[in-house]
């Protein structure tokens, strides 16, 4: 069913700042839907900055779901609808087609991209439309265009928009630099939230995505910070003494879960953002943390070495702590429980053995107890699931190096993102943004 | 346990010197031993030549998924805690760490439970807790990088650092 075949899109050199391409499909699925998406036609003067065409085939190969013909193959090189023949693109075994146009929209500085899409089988037109921007905007028009492509041809929204945060250190005349970035789902213009001589961990969204915290020791502590994405103005959230970690906003948007260790051992608690009130979740003298929330809000999913090696546990918010019911049993360590938007799927980091030192990224059935390991490397962790639940994307580690993979949730394919240099991980998948 | 280390403990400062770190030093120090027994003649006793050497060793190792400190590094932490005893105004921060096998959340706990296990031993024998930080870098501050198992054995540990 696999292919194990690499396929690598790009091998050259990737110094420059377009380094798209350098994104690596390292296994996809054995047949992939064909489809051709010829060159926009640039009706205006110069060169754009940003290959839009090009950037629709990156993002549906990534996903795995597609391959695209390569232009040279083309019998012919349509911009718009009148100049399409369908015999043309039977010819080639091409299921669905994609044309497009961009020209500068008159009296202003904004271009206008026109795309249409087509069904060859059916000669049928899915979709048309014209999209406005500035020159800047051309790579979000690109992903707009892959999100519509990707729900018209599979069921499932597109995730082309989303953005990722991350966590990188590196090396910088014999001191480690602690940067947060945030970058579009394919590592690409990756901007810096934050920097510190001092580390920083455990970034996570707000359900809108105009949010996020993380953990910063820029204090020599840990301690727990919101920070809004437009404006940059940061909050200091915690002040307890011990461990301030793992923040994980609720689906409402209001609370925060985190991990406090401030009456003797790391506990789950919640804490309210308008109120401040904080409400105690778990109570155990053993090692509680790395809190999820359930699709409603009412339930946590957590982690905690009360049986001697860490496991996966669910409580309610608010139930006594006796109350708590256990999700994981068959492996030596299971961690970082999160479930996938069908609530029934939980993805984990997973040791099956004590003899066997692999951490590997999985999906536990709670219902049928089924498992299925999606990962084949190490040291795979912090999983963080797509928006549209089709993807999971984990830090883990290359040629020594941390790295960011993703992994369809079915374990077909794999694609990992381009990081330049440092040690790279804690991927945090933002949500939708509209 | 913390009971049965206590009394070791108080044992260890009247007892014999069988630490076998010290050893090279109290042979060069052999003979002031005998003659003296405070520093007041100018001259280091055995006892306080040990104390020094002891208080040199900051940094304390774990084994693989173990939070508590190895049997042969009690009698090290014995003297830090009697030199924060003896130095009321001194001040000192336990930085826990783990290695970088499992989750990183998991691993800041690891390192803090390595740390309070130190903090623990230190008060018992004779420090005050205002006079200890404890702070848990779990995986995020390693000190030897790369996959060895060497690697691995140098960033499970506990550091003792003045402030």
């Amino acid at each position: 069913m696999m292919n194990r075949a690499l396929v690598l899109i790009l091998l050259c050199a990737s110094f420059s700042a377009q380094a798209e391409l350098s994104i690596q499909i390292t296994q996809g699925v054995d047949n992939p839907i064909p489809i051709s998406v010829v060159p926009f036609a640039w009706e205006g003067a110069g060169v754009l900055s940003e290959n839009v065409s090009q950037i629709v085939i990156n993002d549906l190969q990534q996903v795995g779901e597609f391959r695209a013909l390569s232009p040279g193959n083309m019998l012919s090189l349509p911009n718009e609808e009148n100049e399409v023949f369908y015999r043309d693109w039977r010819v080639l075994a091409q299921d669905y087609l994609l044309v497009g146009k961009i020209t500068r929209a008159t009296g202003s500085q904004l271009v206008q991209v026109q795309y249409e899409f087509f069904d060859v089988n059916r000669e049928l037109k899915l979709a048309g439309e014209v999209l406005t921007g500035s020159v800047t905007q051309l790579r979000d028009i690109g992903h707009q265009i892959s999100n519509v492509v990707f729900e018209l041809v599979t069921g499932t929204r597109g995730a082309f928009t989303t953005q990722i945060l991350y966590i990188v250190s590196e090396e910088v005349g014999g001191q480690t630099v602690f940067r947060l970035e945030k970058a579009d789902y394919d590592g690409q213009r990756a901007q810096v939230l934050l920097e510190s001589n001092e580390p920083i961990m455990s970034p996570s969204w707000s359900p809108n995505g105009q949010d996020i915290a993380y953990v910063s020791f820029e204090t020599s502590l840990p301690r727990i910070y919101t920070q809004n994405i437009a404006t940059g103005q940061r909050r200091q959230i915690t002040n307890y003494p011990n461990i301030n970690s793992s923040p994980v906003w609720s689906p409402d948007g209001n609370r925060l879960a985190m991990v406090l260790s401030k009456d003797g051992s790391p506990d789950i608690y919640v804490q309210d953002l308008l109120s401040n009130e904080l409400i105690r979740v778990t109570d155990h003298p053993a090692i509680d943390t790395e809190p999820s929330w359930s699709r409603d809000g009412s339930a946590i999913v957590f982690m905690s070495d009360r049986t001697g090696q860490p496991q996966i546990y669910q409580m309610e918010v608010g139930a006594s702590s006796f109350n708590v019911e256990r999700l994981t049993y068959d492996c030596f360590q299971c961690m970082k429980g999160q479930f996938l938007p069908d609530g029934v799927n939980m993805v984990h980091v997973r040791r099956e053995t004590r003899q066997d030192p692999n951490y590997q990224i999985a999906i536990l059935n709670v219902e049928t107890l089924r498992v299925i390991t999606l990962t084949d490397t190490s040291l795979d962790e912090s999983p963080s699931v797509a928006p549209n639940g089709s993807m999971i994307m984990y830090a883990t580690k290359f040629a020594g190096r941390g790295v960011l993979d993703a992994v369809s949730i079915d374990g077909r394919v794999k694609f990992r993102l381009p990081s330049s240099q440092g040690d790279v991980r804690e991927p945090s998948w933002s949500p939708f943004f509209n | 346990m913390v009971i049965s280390l206590f009394a070791f403990a108080a044992c260890s400062s009247t007892g014999e010197t069988d630490d076998a770190a010290s050893d090279s030093q109290s042979t060069s120090a052999g003979s002031s031993a005998t003659s003296s027994t405070g520093s007041s003649s100018g001259r280091l006793s055995q006892e306080e030549i040990r104390a020094q050497n002891a208080l040199r060793q900051t940094v304390f190792y774990f084994d693989f998924d173990v939070a508590e400190f190895k049997t042969e590094d009690r009698d090290t932490l014995t003297f830090h805690a009697r030199d924060l005893a003896a130095n009321p105004n001194k001040r000192v921060r336990l930085e826990g760490h783990a290695d970088e096998r499992g989750t990183r959340e998991y691993n800041l706990a690891l390192g803090e439970r390595r740390a309070n296990g130190i903090l623990n031993y230190l008060i018992v024998n004779g420090a005050s807790r205002s006079q200890i930080e404890v702070v848990s870098y779990g995986e995020e501050r390693p000190a030897q990088s790369g996959q060895a198992e060497s690697a691995y054995g140098r960033n499970r540990r506990v550091e003792i650092v003045a402030r």
